[in-house]
């Protein structure tokens, strides 16, 4: 084996599924990986589950499998996909139907258990690592706890031949870098080509953000075609290196300028980028125009892999209630300003307890607060607030709404809404207590 | 000279932690980024969010700066109260940041 394509397909679970059909019927790829389950999604997938032991799989996996599935499996295409979220034996089953609907047969779909330890870190102290608090002093507020699993499990599942893998919690950029790992038959203490394998999932796992998409700033940074953006591949060659590119004739462009914000995002030390896999070196790669969209990767490094994986527990943080409502024309910004007023003095006047309060003008202060001193033609009033009940909780968008007859003139355009927070912290958990396991379904 | 025009930026958020690039249009910007996005302008332009904590990570191999802001995005994504609860607009607002015009170095732009 000389060389691999490999596809990304989704960089969120709600994402265009165009560019992932195209990429299977004209990307000439061996796998199409789909990166759905962000850091919240997987602590509301597991709240779906408490209500439904068969859900707590991505919304899209129906609408996503229905479309690609039939092409993956004419072409001989493997599927590998975090859409498991919550719960990836109930996602099985559910492509199982889907495949069964579509009338594929000889599909060997197998999924992967086991990143789901809620029970140990109910049992065991544990540290979170954003307040140093014990996780305990959560109580009965956990919903959930999820181990950051590595590519082994998904390698271990490609020499079973599976042409669908559907996992939950794992480092994102395992979802790509297991396949090259397992073409290459590379040992996966070789820290420097592990650090090549995650610099290649790093840059594909966001899908349309390193074709042009997330991208355009007109004028300064244009980007043609983003309507029918196309998503990436890579061609990875058995030394490590990779080219970043995507297929020919579709919106978007590849360049060292695209990939070089991807390979920045979401990162913080560029030279210990922190994997189940590996302790990943991008502060050396460079970046190589290697003709038109295309682009090649190379000089990543990597360390020791951590002793410890990553979990990320969901727990209950109470109720953001909001509302909105709209002032145009003369004195709008005034008018604006004392509605927030008039919401802020309702709620200390109906003791409604936020424990915590945000109170601005949208197209004057709420993305840069304190920082816009110019006066727009409109701006939208907004208050939020965090209350421990829904019922006070809702009191803050009906406040918002009264407005209409009761605050100043000419509101409109108002809206109103109410969610329960399902917060996320973290803590480290030794690798010897997580016990992934790989399971497989037939069609 | 605003940090716009010598290069691009994008922003990234885990937890209550912001992360944003920098990245010149070419050579000669990097040189000038270098000298004069110093962590101590950059919290000064981001003093409204009161970081708790500024971080800079030079990459020259792709004349790229990653700036990493603790404890600006109230919370982070699953609570914040914020419109922007992921902070994605933190790296055009970094691209307004002005830089002294007493640069000594040549052939800056894009």
């Amino acid at each position: 084996m000389t060389s691999i394509r490999i596809g990304s397909g989704a960089g969120y679970s709600g994402d265009r599924i165009d560019p992932a059909v195209e990429l299977a019927e004209h990307g000439d790829i061996r796998y199409l990986g789909f990166e759905c389950l962000a850091e919240r999604t997987i602590a509301l997938a597991q709240l779906a589950r408490l209500t439904d032991p068969d859900a707590g799989y991505d919304p899209l996996l129906d609408a996503r499998f229905r479309a690609v599935l039939p092409v993956c499996h004419r072409r001989g295409i493997t599927v590998i996909t975090n859409m498991g979220a919550a719960n990836p034996a109930a996602a099985a089953r559910r492509t199982r139907e889907i495949a069964r609907e579509l009338g594929l047969s000889g599909l060997k779909i197998a999924y992967i258990a086991g990143d789901d330890v809620l029970a140990r870190v109910r049992d065991d102290e544990f540290e979170l690592m954003e307040t140093g608090a014990p996780a305990s002093s959560l109580g009965d507020r956990i919903i959930s706890a999820n181990a950051y699993l590595g590519m082994a499990p998904i390698i271990e599942a490609l020499r079973a031949e599976a042409d669908v893998i559907i996992t939950g919690r794992v480092a994102d950029p395992a979802l790509f870098a297991a396949p090259i790992v397992h073409e290459f038959g590379w040992p996966t203490d070789d820290w420097r080509r592990m650090g090549q394998a995650t610099v290649v999932g790093h840059l594909l796992e966001c899908a349309g953000q390193i074709t042009g998409g997330y991208f355009a700033d007109p004028g300064y940074k244009d980007v043609a075609g983003l309507a029918r953006l196309g998503y990436p591949l890579a061609e990875v060659d058995a030394d490590g290196s990779a080219v970043i590119t995507k297929v020919a004739g579709s919106g978007g462009c590849v360049t060292p300028a695209t990939c070089s914000e991807q390979l920045l995002y979401e990162i913080h030390d560029p030279a210990r980028y922190l994997t189940p896999d590996v302790i990943a070196d991008f502060s050396q790669v460079r970046l190589e125009p290697d003709g038109p969209d295309r682009v090649r990767v190379v000089g990543a490094g990597g360390r020791a892999r951590p002793e410890r994986l990553k979990v990320s527990i969901g727990y209950r943080d109470g109720f953001i209630g909001e509302g909105q409502i709209s002032y145009g024309g003369a004195g709008a910004v005034e008018r604006g300003r004392l509605a927030l007023d008039i919401v802020r003095e309702r709620l200390a006047l109906t003791g409604v307890a936020c424990d915590e309060i945000r109170a601005e003008l949208i197209g004057l202060n709420a993305l840069f607060e304190g920082q816009a001193d110019q006066y727009p033609p409109e701006v939208r009033a907004r208050v939020a607030g965090r209350t421990a009940s829904a019922q006070a909780a809702a009191c803050i968008g009906n406040e918002i709404e009264a407005l209409y007859t009761n605050g100043p003139a000419g509101g409109g355009g108002s809206q109103k809404s109410v969610r329960e927070v399902i917060a996320v912290a973290s803590t480290l958990l030794a690798r010897s207590a997580v016990s992934p396991a790989v399971h497989c379904l037939e069609v | 000279m605003k940090v716009r025009e010598l290069a691009h930026a994008r922003t990234g958020d885990k937890g209550n932690i912001s992360n944003i690039s920098v990245i010149a249009f070419d050579a000669a910007g990097y040189a000038r980024l270098h000298a004069q996005l110093t962590v101590e302008r950059l919290a000064r332009h981001f003093a409204s969010l009161a970081p708790e904590r500024v971080e800079r990570y030079d990459l020259p191999t792709i004349r790229a700066f990653n700036f990493v802001l603790h404890g600006v995005l109230a919370g982070g994504v699953t609570r914040s109260l914020a419109l922007d609860a992921h902070g994605k607009c933190l790296g055009s607002y970094m691209l307004e940041l002005e830089l002294p015009d007493d640069w000594a170095g040549s052939g800056c732009g894009r």
